[in-house]
């Protein structure tokens, strides 16, 4: 788990009673807006369409019982009673109000918790496999190169003012679930021809309005470089990166400028000038943080469990939400048991104090005291017993968490859109909503099987539709919403950015042009085992024009 | 010119306001004072500076309204929204929700 040490704890300490001075020293008038916002903006807050937004970071998506019952407390008293859960990892506040921010970042340190690169351009809090430690497939833990990033760039003097905000993203397995090369930085453990492991280096990707796949700048980078590797990159794009228009100064427009191979050489030229000094990572230090991650005390267990079968032949609600939600562990008698934040009709991400409680209660009692949050805006049990399971879904059942729907269409990443983001230019929330209705009937949604949809409000992407099997980015048209559809995105290991089919829709007509590309999709796929995405690859483009359009 | 009215959020809350009748900052549309020439979009202008440079109010900005039989409506889908707070229901019904606190 990560852990704050003697370092952390005064930093934050620091913050919170810089930012309360800051806030008094806006509300008497001592600083002014543009004074006040790079400040609040680098401790989460911002302003958005109806209240401040306060951001919380929840590094690389671990947390545990005690932080997330902070956080339900937050939502109960400085907030409307919930919490929004983003793409991110991190849980976002929508109705806080000034004055109290500075006393929410002080009970948030109290759980080692704080909203420092939330935003900003600097480097953000490092995103990560929701499955890390627990995942079948995995080479290493991630979060231990997550929390060395961490320690690295929190206040890094040279990289607190970059051209735009920088995202890194970390997986350890070979399934890509943390969407890493659509990231400024995706590193992705692997092992060499000699069974050694390091990093295979990805720059360049990313959403927003120039969508762009990351490139390969090296293939294996062995451990101990990692940090000087990453300063390097950083040092690059610092210094070449564009800062005279906001919306060419992300490193993805300079590595599609300068071409791949120009800006390996340069990382690599600053690589072997810095990579020999104090940014070697001792391998002890490595051994050290490992020590914060050691796997929780598994129990030896059969690799079946007959309790589990008999509640799941008995209860069809049961059977149905571990079809979809309870993922293989690597430890025998264990599973990864996932816990949708998208029930039928309502907002996605979101999740009541109440929730959050029974959450932390679970995790406490049969997770090893472990939560994780989701990119894709859902929680994680990562280390269930399969004979406490049916006792994890009853909980789950009771507060409204137990819809069984991960990774099908209802499962969908949506940005706050227009009902809350002063960004946005159309909603996102209602449509998501009119989708998962309009699909409702779970038997519908398995016939359907692994379905993205991702939903954006607006151009900056947020809610990730670039990458979606389905995509959905709402624009603006002489100021009436419509809804553009791409096809074709992909997030994880063989990542693609959608093509847009053609003109866009209407508010009133696209949960129906929805309905349309994946009725179009029952029809023309050569059997129930070929996926949308797949059907979609072998077909392309054509005949979904030719239905949506007729 | 178009008919338009001042709108800002409060420093404090955060909440949606529009500048009013009587140079009073309320949250609500209806009460928003319109303009319809130059010297009083100026004359709303001057006052939200003032506001602004009081601590009362963040960001203020004219935005275009019609009239209507029922009285001034935004011309935005967004301005909508944000007179009217969001169109969904959040929280999965949350209980202090359900206590339909105000905007502040």
């Amino acid at each position: 788990m990560y852990r704050y040490d003697e370092f952390d704890y005064d930093f934050v300490q620091q913050r919170v009673a810089q930012f309360g001075d800051q806030v008094e020293r806006r509300i008497e008038g001592d600083l002014t807006e543009d004074q006040f916002k790079p400040l609040r903006l680098m401790n989460g807050l911002y302003l958005q369409l109806h209240a401040y937004m306060l951001r919380v970071a929840i590094p690389y998506g671990t947390f545990n019982s005690a932080q997330m019952r902070k956080l339900a407390h937050i939502a109960r008293k400085y907030d409307r009673g919930y919490g929004h859960f983003t793409t991110r990892q991190n849980i976002q506040y929508n109705w806080p109000v000034l004055k109290d921010v500075p006393t929410i970042l002080k009970e948030l340190a109290e759980v080692e918790m704080h909203a420092i690169q939330t935003s900003g351009n600097c480097i953000r809090n490092t995103t990560s496999d929701q499955y890390a430690g627990a995942a079948a497939d995995e080479i290493e833990d991630p979060r231990v190169y997550c929390e060395i990033i961490r320690q690295w760039s929190s206040l890094h003097p040279e990289f607190t003012f970059l051209p735009r905000k920088f995202k890194v993203a970390v997986t350890g397995a070979t399934t890509d679930r943390a969407a890493i090369r659509v990231h400024d930085i995706g590193l992705a453990i692997v092992k060499n021809d000699d069974g050694e492991v390091g990093f295979e280096v990805h720059v360049g990707g990313g959403q927003g309005r120039t969508p762009m796949i990351g490139k390969v700048v090296r293939e294996f980078l062995p451990k101990e470089h990692l940090l000087s590797y990453l300063e390097a990159i950083l040092r690059v794009y610092n210094q070449i990166g564009r800062r005279d228009n906001k919306y060419k100064a992300r490193i993805k427009i300079l590595v599609h400028e300068t071409g791949i191979d120009e800006i390996r050489r340069l990382v690599e030229e600053e690589w072997n000038r810095i990579k020999d000094t104090a940014l070697n990572l001792p391998l002890e230090e490595v051994d050290r943080i490992n020590d914060y991650f050691a796997p929780p005390a598994f129990e030896t267990l059969d690799a079946t469990s007959r309790s589990f079968e008999v509640k799941r032949f008995e209860d069809r609600g049961f059977a149905t939400w571990v079809r979809a939600n309870v993922v293989a562990h690597k430890k025998p008698g264990y599973a990864i048991a996932n816990i949708s934040l998208k029930p039928e009709g309502e907002a996605p991400g979101d999740i009541t104090d109440d929730q959050m409680e029974v959450v932390a209660d679970l995790a406490e009692k049969y997770s090893f005291d472990e939560i994780r949050a989701t990119h894709e805006q859902n929680l994680v049990l990562p280390h269930v017993k399969l004979d406490d399971l049916y006792d994890v879904f009853l909980g789950l059942q009771e507060a409204g968490l137990a819809t069984g729907n991960l990774g099908l269409i209802s499962d969908m990443i949506v940005c706050p859109g227009l009902d809350y983001c002063a960004l946005a230019n159309a909603r996102s929330i209602p449509v998501a909503q009119a989708i998962s209705k309009r699909f409702a009937d779970i038997e519908r949604q398995y016939d359907i099987g692994e379905l993205k949809l991702k939903i954006s409000g607006c151009i900056n992407a947020c809610g990730h539709h670039h990458v979606g099997h389905i995509g959905i980015l709402g624009v603006d048209r002489k100021g009436e919403e419509y809804y553009q559809i791409t096809l074709g995105g992909n997030a994880n290991e063989n990542a693609a950015i959608g093509k847009i089919i053609g003109p866009s829709f209407a508010y009133d007509k696209i949960v129906d042009a929805v309905e349309t590309v994946v009725n179009t999709y029952l029809e023309i796929r050569d059997s129930a085992e070929e996926s949308f995405l797949d059907a979609y690859n072998r077909v392309g483009m054509a005949p979904f024009k030719e239905r949506l359009y007729a | 010119m178009s008919l338009q009215i001042m709108t800002a959020n409060r420093l404090l809350g955060g909440g949606v306001v529009y500048l009013g009748e009587n140079q009073e900052w309320t949250d609500h549309f209806a009460a928003a004072k319109a303009v319809e020439d130059n010297d009083g979009a100026e004359a709303l202008l001057a006052e939200a500076e003032k506001a602004e440079a009081n601590q009362l109010i963040v960001g203020p900005y004219l935005i275009k309204v019609e009239r209507s039989d029922t009285g001034l409506q935004p011309l935005s889908v967004k301005e909508g929204i944000r007179a009217k707070g969001p169109t969904v229901e959040y929280g999965h019904g949350s209980k202090a929700n359900s206590l339909g606190q105000a905007k502040e």
